[in-house]
């Protein structure tokens, strides 16, 4: 990781702040790092345990700012943009090109929650040695989900590049296969599977707060007493109307980059209603989120004659 | 026709100030016969109509909705109804993804004079809701 290193000192000499990883509380556990001081450079990485989109943090900074990006993260930037959320000139980005990270949870569950003292990666396998024993693992079966049908690993916007570019053999059809196939159900088996999945929710806002499309932040009308679209009590209605809150505000702005879903304490599979979202936005005006600045969001714009959009009747 | 015979259902309506509202207006004062489970809320334009409002009254007990404005180019704020297009479309397309049919939520456009298409609108549209039954979304079992 020299040359991570190296770029991200030459890239601190000219913002004075780089926001990257460093190693967390334990070796599978990354976490975010901002390098306001040299002497920090030392302590950056990136490994298969830098889960985290650093984006999130960029439309609230008040300065010029580095940022290290995989090839997911780097759409939310170009989302940005679109939107106006930043300026290109304050961000100065390093690009890595990816090969999937690892799903944290999973490898948990599969040490049984043993604290992890120690994690060698040697090409496909991964060996963590954990309190009571050492286990190795294939990579595949411990990559994040997201990964999986990852289209994306090369960064598309970028001033600095690490790493050799990724191949990736997925089509769209094949990343959206899980909602085509969800909508095959009849509609009182999805009704009833959201009415569990979502009756999970603690309304603890974690898949709002990691989410770097959600800057409304403070002013989320998930929380406001005016509009007061949500009230307090813990129904399931309330948590529904949550979720479509965060869905149907990120209509045609969703990225996914998947980090709604891994902040969820309770495992709701938050992502699955911004893909159908995404889907759908595909189909009728052909738009596909954080790929081209200079597109606009199909929400916010729109045509006097939609080619796609017919007249329901009745 | 009238559903005097059934329950009456809870179907909510958005109308546009300037078109439907009118229409509804024009199609009461023309005395044509409607059913009585519509309760109307006047909202500036369609593009007023933010599609969690839908979402909120179909959460709050609604079995139905109905989003009406002004047809395409008829706009009295010029482009509103071109925005209320793209984001009722997109919420159509989403709410069978809860489990919620569509055939639940439906937004079309009536213009002031238009009392006698108001009131086929209406009639049929409280026929399919009365086709489909009450919503229910409910708690399901008791989780841990």
């Amino acid at each position: 990781m020299v040359e991570l290193k190296e770029k991200i000192s030459e890239v601190f000499r000219d913002t004075n702040l780089v926001i990257c990883w460093r190693e967390g509380f334990d070796p599978i556990h990354a976490t975010p790092h901002f390098v306001r001081e040299e002497s920090q450079i030392e302590d950056s990485i990136f490994n298969l345990f830098c889960v985290h989109n650093l984006c999130v943090y960029l439309p609230f900074l008040k300065e010029k700012a580095g940022i290290l990006v995989k090839g997911c993260d780097s759409r939310t930037l170009i989302q940005f943009l679109q939107e106006g959320l930043i300026r290109r000139e304050d961000v100065v980005i390093i690009g890595i090109s990816c090969r999937g990270i690892i799903d944290v949870g999973k490898l948990m569950r599969e040490v049984l929650y043993e604290a992890v003292t120690g994690v060698s990666i040697d090409g496909d396998s991964i060996k963590v040695k954990t309190v009571s024993r050492e286990r190795e693992f294939q990579l595949t079966s411990l990559l994040a989900d997201k990964c999986k049908i990852c289209r994306y690993p090369n960064p598309l916007i970028y001033d600095h590049l690490i790493g050799e570019p990724v191949e990736s053999k997925v089509s769209w059809d094949m990343a959206y296969e899980d909602i085509r196939e969800f909508e095959k159900k009849p509609l009182e088996d999805r009704l009833s599977f959201w009415t569990k999945e979502i009756g999970k929710c603690i309304r603890c806002y974690a898949c709002r707060n990691a989410c770097p499309l959600c800057i409304c932040r403070d002013r989320c009308i998930a929380e406001t007493r005016d509009p007061h679209f949500t009230s307090q009590s813990v129904e399931l209605k309330e948590k529904f109307m949550f979720h479509f809150i965060h869905a149907v505000h990120l209509a045609g702005r969703c990225v996914e980059c998947g980090e709604c879903e891994r902040a969820c304490p309770v495992g709701i599979p938050v992502k699955m209603m911004k893909k159908k979202i995404n889907l759908e936005m595909k189909e009728l005006f052909d738009y596909e989120t954080g790929i081209n600045v200079d597109d606009k969001p199909p929400m916010y714009t729109f045509k006097a004659e939609e080619e796609k959009i017919k007249e329901h009747e009745l | 026709m009238p559903q005097e015979s059934k329950k009456e259902l809870r179907i909510i309506g958005f109308l546009c100030n300037w078109c439907s509202y009118g229409g509804a207006d024009t199609a009461g004062v023309s005395r044509f016969k409607q059913p009585t489970d519509l309760r109307i809320v006047r909202v500036p334009c369609s593009g007023r109509v933010d599609p969690l409002f839908v979402v909120r009254a179909f959460l709050s007990g609604a079995d139905g909705v109905l989003v009406s404005g002004c047809h395409p180019r008829d706009c009295h704020y010029s482009d509103g109804n071109y925005y209320a297009r793209r984001r009722l479309e997109m919420l159509k397309r989403l709410l069978p993804f809860f489990g919620i049919d569509d055939r639940r939520f439906h937004y079309t456009w009536v213009s002031a004079s238009e009392g006698e298409r108001w009131q086929r609108v209406v009639t049929e549209f409280t026929k399919v809701i009365h086709g489909l039954g009450p919503l229910k979304i409910e708690e399901g079992e008791e989780i841990g």
